[in-house]
C-alpha cells in the first residue's frame, strides 16, 4: 500500500507530458452541441485551455479527470453559468443545434431553460417539495392549471424515483431530505422543466451505492429522450451510464473516444495513468 | 493496557476543567456585572418615573357669575370665549382661604391649582352655556408645588425657609385634604398632551407623535433605499469598478460620521436649499435617514452575502432571471438579518437627539403635530428638555417620559422579532 502510494507520487511527473491536441474523436456526425477552441480564464488563471468537442444528439457524454482538470468549468460554459462568476471569462464557438448561445442577442435565461444543470452539491430551495419542482414550471408557465401542475410534478418525481418516499410529504420543505433525496429532487426540479439537454456535475458523489444505482437507471431511461452531459469521478459510473467518454488533464482535452475503447484500449497515455490509477 | 500517556493526558484533564471553571465563573461575573448596572438604571428610572404617572387634583365648587365673567347673553359664544375665567377661580378660592393677607400670600393662594384651570373652566362654559349662574363643582389640576408635597417629596418637618411650600399653604393643604377636595389620580394629562411650561400641564403625546412620525419617515425612506442599495451592490454592481469601490469606501465611512454632522448637513441641504419646513418630522425623518443609511446598508450586504451561492444557482440554473433570484430567493432568505439590521438603525435613530437639535427639533412645542410638516420635537430631545428644567416636578417626568421612549423601544424590536420569525426558514 505504501509502497504504491510512493511509486505513485512519483510517478507525478507524468503531469508534465506535452498535451499536443485531442487524440480519439471529439467530433461527430449530427451533433446536438459543438463547442471550438474553448478558453475559459478565471482572472488571470486560464482554466480551459482550447477545447473541441461535440456533444451528440441523445447521449450520454462522460467527463472525467483528476481534481481541478476544469471538467465543471467546461460543464457550466454549456448553458452559460459560467456568466454569474465575475471573474471568469469564456471564449470560443459554441453551438447549440447550430445557434450561437454565447451570441448578443441570446438570452441566458432561455438557455438555461433548454440546458437543465443538477449540481455535485444538492441545492432546494428552502421551500416545499411541491415548490421545488414547480418552481421551474411556474416560472415559464408550462402549466396552465393546477391540476397540471400537479400531474408535473408528481411525474417529475416519480422520474427522478423519489415519488414514492415522499408523496404523504409533498408540502414539507425540501431541506428536511437526506442529501440522497435531497440530490433527487433536484432532479426531479431540472427535468420538471423539460430541457433538450441535461448537464450533471457528479451528480451522484453524495449519494449512497442504492441511489447512486437509482439515478444512473435515470440517466440511462432519460438519454433516450435527452441529451445528457455528466462529470463523474468514478470510472465504473462511467462505464456503465455513458456512450462516450472524454479525459480532461490540467485544462486540456486529452482524449475523446467511445466509452468501452476509453476504459479498455485508452489511446493517450496519460488516459491510461488515469484509468489504471496511476494518478489522478 | 493504559499507557504512561494516560497519567500526563489525566493530569492535564484536571488543568483543563479548572480552566473552563474558571471561564465559566467569568462569563457569570460580567453577566452578574452587566445585570446589576441594568437592574440599578431600572430601579433608578422606576422608582423617580412612576410618581408621575399619578397627579393631584383640587376640587373647587364655583359659582358661575354672569356679572363677574362680563357676559350679558348666554348665546353669545365671541364673550364667552373672553371673559375672565381666571377671576372666576381666584375669587372661589379667595373664599375658600380667606385668611391670606400679604400679597406673597395671596399669589401663592392663586397658585394653588394650575392656570389652566381657568381654561377648563371656559371649555366647560361655552359647551353648557346654561350652567352660567349655578354653582358646580370642578377637579382642577393642582399646581406642581402642592403635587410634589402630595407626593411626599417634600418633608414638612425641614425649618420653613428650607421648603418651597410654606407653613400657610400647609394648613391650606390640610383644610384641601380633610374637606377630601384634595386627591391623587391617573395622570391622563400627561398621555394626551404636548409639552408646557407648566409641569403638571406638561405631557409626552407632543414628542411620542413627534418620535412616531419622523420614525415613520425614516423607515418610508431608509428601509427600502437601503435595502435596495445593499442589493444592487451585492447583486447587480460590476465588480472592480472604480466608482462602485468609491461608493463601498463612502458608505463605510458614512457610518462611522458623527450624528451631528448629519444635522448639519440636513440644516444646509434640506431646510437651506430645498426649502423643508424647520422643526418637522419631515426633515427630522430626512437627516435619520441619512444616518440610518449607512447602517442598513452594511447589515444588508452582510445578510445578502451570507445567502448560499448555491441558492442563486440552483435558480439560474433553472432558468430565472437575475431580478427573479434575487428577489424571489436572496432577498427572502437575507430578510432575517436585513431586518436585524435596520431595526438596530431604527433604534438607533429614535434614540437620536444630537442631529436634530440642529434642525429645529429642539423648540419648544406644546401643540400635538398633526402631520409630518407641522413643527414637532421627538422624545430624546423632550427627556433632554425636561432633564433642564429647574422645577421639580419635571425631574419624575424625565423618567416618565424615558419609562415611555423605553416603551417604544420595546414595541419596535418585538415588531420586528415578529417579522423576522415569520421570514426565518430552516436550510
Ligand atoms: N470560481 C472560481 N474562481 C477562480 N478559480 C476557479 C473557480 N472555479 C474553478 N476555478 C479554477 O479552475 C480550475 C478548474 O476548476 P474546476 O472546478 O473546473 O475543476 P474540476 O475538474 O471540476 O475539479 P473537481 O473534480 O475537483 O470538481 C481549478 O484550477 C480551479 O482552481
Ligand atoms: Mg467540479
Amino acid at each position: 500500500m505504501t509502497e504504491a502510494m510512493t511509486h505513485n507520487i512519483e510517478n507525478r511527473d507524468e503531469f508534465n507530458v506535452e498535451i499536443n491536441g485531442t487524440v480519439g474523436k471529439p467530433l461527430i456526425d449530427d451533433p446536438k452541441f459543438t463547442t471550438r477552441n474553448v478558453d475559459v480564464h478565471y482572472g488571470d488563471k486560464q482554466a480551459i485551455f482550447g477545447v473541441d468537442l461535440d456533444v451528440g444528439k441523445n447521449e450520454v457524454l462522460a467527463m472525467i479527470g483528476p481534481s481541478g482538470c476544469g471538467k465543471s468549468t467546461y460543464l457550466r460554459c454549456l448553458n452559460r453559468m459560467n456568466d454569474t462568476i465575475p471573474i471568469c471569462k469564456v471564449t470560443g464557438d459554441f453551438k447549440l443545434d447550430g445557434e450561437d448561445i454565447y451570441a448578443k442577442n441570446q438570452d441566458p435565461v432561455l438557455l438555461r431553460s433548454r440546458v437543465g444543470i443538477v449540481f455535485q452539491k444538492p441545492n432546494p430551495f428552502p421551500k416545499s417539495i411541491y415548490d421545488n419542482v414547480a418552481y421551474g414550471a411556474r416560472l415559464h408557465g408550462l402549466t396552465s392549471n393546477r391540476a397540471e401542475l400537479d400531474d408535473l410534478v408528481e411525474k417529475s418525481l416519480i422520474r427522478a424515483g423519489l415519488f414514492k418516499e415522499v408523496k404523504d410529504d409533498l408540502h414539507k420543505p425540501g431541506t428536511g431530505l437526506s442529501g440522497g433525496q435531497q440530490q433527487r429532487l433536484c432532479i426531479a426540479r431540472t427535468i420538471a422543466v423539460d430541457p433538450e439537454v441535461i448537464l450533471m456535475d457528479e451528480p451522484t458523489s453524495a449519494l449512497d451505492p442504492i441511489a447512486t444505482a437509482l439515478i444512473e437507471e435515470l440517466m440511462i431511461e432519460l438519454s433516450g429522450k435527452y441529451t445528457i452531459a455528466i462529470v463523474t469521478h468514478s470510472m465504473q459510473q462511467a462505464a456503465r451510464v455513458s456512450s462516450r467518454t472524454a479525459y480532461f488533464h490540467m485544462g486540456k482535452l486529452v482524449e475523446v473516444n467511445d466509452t468501452d475503447s476509453v476504459f479498455t484500449n485508452p489511446e493517450h497515455q496519460l488516459t491510461e495513468n488515469y484509468i489504471t490509477g496511476r494518478f489522478g | 493496557m493504559s499507557t504512561h500517556n494516560t497519567d500526563k493526558i489525566k493530569a492535564k484533564l484536571k488543568k483543563r476543567y479548572a480552566k473552563e471553571r474558571r471561564f465559566r465563573a467569568y462569563g457569570i461575573a460580567s453577566l452578574a456585572i452587566s445585570f446589576l448596572f441594568l437592574l440599578t438604571l431600572m430601579v433608578n428610572i422606576f422608582s423617580t418615573g412612576l410618581p408621575a404617572f399619578q397627579q393631584s387634583y383640587i376640587k373647587l365648587d364655583i359659582h358661575i357669575d354672569a356679572e363677574v365673567l362680563g357676559v350679558t347673553k348666554a348665546s353669545d359664544r365671541e364673550a364667552l370665549f373672553s371673559a375672565n375665567y381666571s377671576k372666576l377661580v381666584k375669587g372661589t378660592l379667595k373664599e375658600m382661604f380667606p385668611d391670606a393677607k400679604t400679597r406673597k400670600e395671596k399669589r401663592a393662594r392663586n397658585k394653588l391649582v394650575s392656570n389652566s384651570a381657568s381654561y377648563d373652566l371656559r371649555d366647560h362654559v361655552i359647551e353648557n352655556p346654561e350652567l352660567i349662574g349655578t354653582t358646580q363643582s370642578f377637579w382642577f389640576l393642582a399646581k406642581d408645588d402642592v403635587d410634589v408635597y402630595m407626593k411626599g417629596k417634600i418633608d414638612r418637618n425641614l425649618p420653613e425657609d428650607d421648603r418651597r411650600i410654606k407653613d400657610f399653604q400647609l394648613t391650606w393643604i390640610d383644610q384641601l385634604q380633610e374637606e377630601g377636595r384634595l386627591e391623587k389620580r391617573f395622570n391622563t394629562t400627561f398621555f394626551t398632551s404636548g409639552d408646557s411650561r407648566e409641569p403638571e400641564q406638561a405631557g409626552i403625546k407632543g414628542a411620542l407623535i413627534g418620535s412616531l412620525l419622523t420614525m415613520l419617515v425614516t423607515m418610508a425612506l431608509s428601509f427600502p433605499i437601503g435595502v435596495l442599495a445593499a442589493v444592487y451592490l451585492e447583486e447587480f454592481a460590476p465588480q472592480n469598478n472604480r466608482w462602485v469601490d468609491i461608493i463601498e469606501i463612502n458608505i463605510n465611512n458614512l457610518a462611522a460620521v458623527p450624528s451631528i454632522v448629519f444635522g448639519l448637513l440636513g440644516l444646509a441641504v434640506f431646510i437651506a436649499l430645498f426649502g423643508v419646513p424647520r422643526s418637522a418630522p419631515l426633515v427630522g425623518g430626512l437627516v435619520l435617514t441619512l444616518m440610518t443609511l449607512p447602517t442598513i446598508i452594511i447589515a444588508s450586504r452582510a445578510a445578502i452575502k451570507s445567502v448560499p451561492p448555491s441558492i442563486r444557482e440552483a435558480a439560474l440554473g433553472l432558468g430565472a432571471s437575475k431580478v427573479q433570484t434575487t428577489f424571489g430567493h436572496v432577498v427572502p432568505l437575507a430578510m432575517p438579518g436585513i431586518l436585524t439590521g435596520s431595526i438596530i438603525g431604527m433604534a438607533q435613530a429614535l434614540g437620536e437627539t444630537a442631529p436634530l437639535l440642529m434642525i429645529g427639533m429642539v423648540a419648544f412645542v406644546a401643540d400635538v403635530p398633526q402631520g409630518i410638516l407641522d413643527p414637532a420635537t421627538v422624545m430624546p430631545v423632550q427627556i433632554y428638555l425636561w432633564s433642564d428644567s429647574p422645577e421639580r416636578a419635571f425631574t419624575e417626568r424625565t423618567s416618565a417620559a424615558i419609562m415611555v421612549l423605553l416603551a417604544f423601544l420595546v414595541v419596535m424590536n418585538f415588531i420586528a422579532v415578529m417579522l423576522r420569525k415569520k421570514f426565518e426558514r430552516k436550510w
